[in-house]
C-alpha cells in the first residue's frame, strides 16, 4: 500500500520545470471568507502535493482549513462569500484557478472526484442510488439509461453492496449508514478519477464500519493507481492507509512527513499534542491528554505562531513570529521555530 | 395506497359533519325571518306562515332540522329554497364557473409565482431580487376592488380599443377560457406574492443543502443542478401551499365574479345570504368543504410522487 513514489510537496512554487511536477499540487493557497463580522482567513498559504497511487492524510481540528482547502481544490466553494486571493492549484500542471467554469466542471467528477462525510445528506434523497450512480455515465458519457444503469449496477458490486441489482431502485434512505457511504464512493470513482478526495469519509460511521469502508477506499485505490487526499481528524484511520501527513492548524500547514515517521516522533508542539490525545488501553484510569485552549478565531488570528496562545514550550518569539516552514529532512517540515527542542523532547 | 385514499375519505365523514353542522347553526341564528323574506315589505299571510314553517320544519329544535338536512345530503338531495326550486338546480353550471375560475388562478399563480420564486432565490441579493421581493409587496397591499377595476379599464377595455383587438374579454364567459384570464389573474394576485416568497426561501434553503454541492462535485452542469437536484426537493412546500389555496380562491371569489360579472358560487352565497336562503348557503359550504378535503388527498397523495421518503400503506 506504501508508495515508493518520489515525494515531491517540499518543490518550490513555479516548480514546473524542476523535476517531475506531481499529479496535483496545492501552491501558497489562501481562502478567505467575507462575513458581517469581518474577514476569515480559512487558509493561509497552503501547499501540498500528491501523486498517482499516494496517499496523503490531511490531519487537523474543525476550522484548521483542511476541508476548505479540497473544496477549493473541486471548485466547490460558494464564491462569493468565499474568495481565493492568491495560490495556486495545479492539477497535471495546469492551475485550475485560471480555468473557466465550464472547463472545471469537465474536471470535477470525472478527473477529481470528492466523498463527503454524511452521506446520508449528501445524496439526494428524492432519487434512486441508481439513478444518482447511473448520472454520471449519462450525463459525462452520453450512454442510454439502460447501460448507464448496467454500469451502476456494475459498480455496486464492485464496492461490495450486496444485491446490488435488486437495490439499484432503492433510495438511499432504505440503506444503511456504510452501505450508503458506499454508495457514495461508487458514485465518486465512477468515471475512474485520477485524484480521489475522501472528507472525514468515515467520521459518521460506527467503529467497524469505518475499517470497511477505509480497507475499501485503499483497495480501490490499489486497483486504479488513483492519488487519494484523506482528511480526517483521526489518527488512528491516518496509520493504517496514508503514505504521508500533512498536519494542519489555524489555515496552515504545521508539519509534514511521511506517516511512519511521525508517530512517537513529532516536530510540532500541535502535532505532539494531537499524538498524546489518542486513548491509550494502557492509560486507563488515567486523566485523557487534551490540548488546552480552543482553536484559534479565524477573524482574529493570534499574532506569530497561530498556537503560541495553547502550545506548552511557547517563547518570547513565538509570539511575535510568524514561523516558516522548515525542512527537516528531504520528506519532513516543521513550522515551529524550536522544532528540534520538540524533535528531540528537551523542548519547554 | 388504495387503502390509504379509502381511510382518509372516511376520515372526512366526521369532518364534513362538523362543518356542515358549525354552519347550519351559524345560519340558524343568523337574524331575519326566511318567510318575511319573501314577501319583502308587505304583511304575510299567518296561514302561509305556518304551513312554510311547517313545509321546512322551521318550528323545529335545531338539531332536528339539522338531522333532515342531513338525511337529505347523503340521499344526494341538496334541499328546496323557500322559492322553491330545488338547490341543486340553482347550483347548475354556478360551480363550474368559480372553479373553472379558480384553476385558472391557480395556474396563473403556479407559472408567475413558482417563476418569479425561483428567479429571485436565483439573483439573491442582487437587483433583481429585490426588484421582485418589492413588487410582491405591492401584490398583497392592492386589494382587489382596485387591481380588478384597474385591470378591467386597462388591459381590457383600454387595450381593446387602441389595438381594435380583445385580449381579455372584461365580463361574462362567453368568450369561453379566455373569459377566465382577467379575472383569473386578479384573484391569483396575493397568492402570487405569497407563493413567489415561499419559492424563493424554499429553493434558497435547497441550494444550500449537501446534495447540492454534491451534484456540483459530480461535475453535473449548473442547469442540471438546479432543475433536476434542487428543483424537485424545493417543490414539496410549494404543493401543500398550492392544494390548500385551491379551497381559499374558490371562497373567494366573490368579489372578481362580482366585477367581472361572472356568475359563479361565491356572488350566489352572497345572495342567499341575504334572502336567508339557508338551504343554498349550507349546500355551497358543504361543497366548498367537499372540495378542499379533494384537493388536500390530492397534495398528500403528490408528497409521495414527490418524495420517495413518504409512503402510504
Amino acid at each position: 500500500m506504501k508508495n515508493p513514489s518520489v515525494d515531491t510537496h517540499l518543490l518550490p512554487a513555479d516548480s514546473g520545470t524542476i523535476g517531475t511536477e506531481p499529479l496535483l499540487a496545492v501552491d501558497n493557497l489562501h481562502v478567505e471568507f467575507t462575513t458581517r463580522q469581518g474577514v476569515a482567513r480559512a487558509v493561509n498559504g497552503v501547499s501540498y502535493s500528491l501523486n498517482a497511487g499516494e496517499t496523503l492524510a490531511v490531519l487537523g481540528e474543525s476550522g484548521s482549513g483542511k476541508s476548505v482547502t479540497a473544496q477549493a481544490i473541486m471548485g466547490i466553494l460558494d464564491m462569493p462569500p468565499a474568495r481565493i486571493p492568491k495560490g495556486e492549484i495545479r492539477f497535471r500542471g495546469t492551475d485550475l484557478l485560471q480555468l473557466s467554469e465550464a472547463q472545471r466542471s469537465q474536471i470535477r467528477g470525472q478527473q477529481i472526484a470528492m466523498i463527503f462525510q454524511d452521506a446520508l445528506s449528501a445524496l439526494n434523497p428524492v432519487f434512486t442510488v441508481g439513478w444518482q450512480i447511473a448520472e454520471m455515465f449519462r450525463v459525462h458519457k452520453g450512454m442510454s439509461k439502460k447501460a448507464a444503469y448496467a454500469k451502476a449496477i456494475e459498480l455496486m458490486d464492485r464496492v461490495r453492496i450486496p444485491a446490488a441489482r435488486q437495490r439499484v431502485n432503492d433510495y438511499p434512505h432504505q440503506f444503511s449508514g456504510g452501505m450508503r457511504q458506499r454508495i457514495m464512493i461508487a458514485m465518486s470513482i465512477a468515471l475512474d478519477p485520477e485524484v480521489l478526495i475522501a472528507d472525514e469519509p468515515t467520521t459518521a460511521l460506527d467503529v467497524t464500519v469505518q475499517a470497511q469502508i477505509m480497507e475499501l477506499l485503499a483497495e480501490l485505490q490499489r486497483e486504479s493507481n488513483m492519488g487519494l487526499i484523506l482528511i480526517t481528524h483521526d489518527l488512528g484511520v491516518v496509520a493504517d492507509v496514508a503514505d504521508k501527513i500533512a498536519v494542519m492548524y489555524g489555515g496552515r500547514i504545521v508539519e509534514n512527513a511521511p506517516v511512519h515517521d511521525i508517530y512517537g516522533n513529532a516536530a510540532h508542539p500541535y502535532t505532539k499534542g494531537l499524538l498524546e490525545s489518542i486513548p491509550r488501553v494502557d492509560m486507563k484510569g488515567q486523566e485523557l491528554y487534551a490540548i488546552k485552549g480552543l482553536p484559534p478565531n479565524l477573524l482574529d488570528m493570534p499574532t506569530g505562531c497561530a498556537f503560541h496562545p495553547r502550545c506548552p514550550f511557547r517563547q518570547d518569539n513565538c509570539v511575535t513570529d510568524v514561523p516558516a516552514l522548515h525542512e527537516i529532512s528531504g520528506t519532513r517540515s516543521s513550522a515551529c521555530h524550536y522544532w528540534r527542542e520538540v524533535l528531540d523532547g528537551t523542548a519547554g | 395506497m388504495g387503502r390509504y385514499v379509502v381511510r382518509r375519505l372516511l376520515q372526512a365523514i366526521p369532518v364534513l359533519l362538523g362543518t356542515t353542522f358549525l354552519i347550519f347553526t351559524l345560519v340558524y341564528w343568523l337574524p331575519g325571518d326566511p318567510i318575511q323574506a319573501l314577501a319583502g315589505d308587505r304583511a304575510v299571510d299567518p296561514v302561509f306562515r305556518a304551513t312554510m314553517r311547517e313545509m321546512f320544519h322551521l318550528d323545529d329544535p335545531l338539531v332536528v332540522q339539522y338531522g333532515y338536512y342531513i338525511q337529505g345530503i347523503f340521499s344526494g338531495d341538496f334541499g328546496t329554497t323557500f322559492r322553491g326550486l330545488p338547490v341543486s338546480t340553482i347550483f347548475e353550471g354556478k360551480f363550474q364557473i368559480t372553479l373553472n375560475l379558480a384553476m385558472t388562478a391557480l395556474v396563473i399563480e403556479a407559472i408567475v409565482g413558482i417563476g418569479l420564486g425561483l428567479v429571485a432565490a436565483l439573483r439573491r441579493g442582487k437587483a433583481t431580487d429585490t426588484a421582485i421581493l418589492a413588487f410582491t409587496l405591492l401584490l398583497v397591499s392592492i386589494p382587489t376592488l382596485v387591481s380588478g377595476f384597474v385591470l378591467q379599464l386597462v388591459l381590457g377595455l383600454q387595450l381593446k380599443t387602441s389595438t381594435g383587438i380583445d385580449f381579455f374579454p372584461v365580463a361574462g364567459t362567453s368568450a369561453g377560457w379566455r373569459s377566465y384570464l382577467l379575472p383569473g389573474i386578479v384573484l391569483a394576485g396575493t397568492s402570487i406574492a405569497y407563493l413567489t416568497r415561499l419559492t424563493r426561501t424554499s429553493l434558497m434553503e435547497t441550494l444550500r443543502a449537501d446534495y447540492v454541492r454534491t451534484a456540483i462535485a459530480k461535475g453535473m452542469p449548473r442547469r442540471r443542478v438546479l432543475g433536476r437536484h434542487a428543483l424537485r426537493n424545493s417543490l414539496i412546500p410549494l404543493v401543500t401551499y398550492l392544494g390548500a389555496d385551491l379551497g381559499a380562491l374558490m371562497s373567494g371569489a366573490v368579489i372578481t365574479e362580482t366585477i367581472f360579472n361572472l356568475n359563479g358560487i361565491g356572488r350566489q352565497l352572497v345572495d342567499s345570504v341575504y334572502l336567508s336562503e339557508n338551504s343554498v348557503v349550507v349546500g355551497i359550504v358543504t361543497v366548498l368543504v367537499l372540495i378542499f378535503i379533494a384537493a388536500n388527498l390530492i397534495v398528500d397523495l403528490l408528497y409521495a410522487v414527490l418524495d420517495p421518503r413518504i409512503r402510504y400503506e
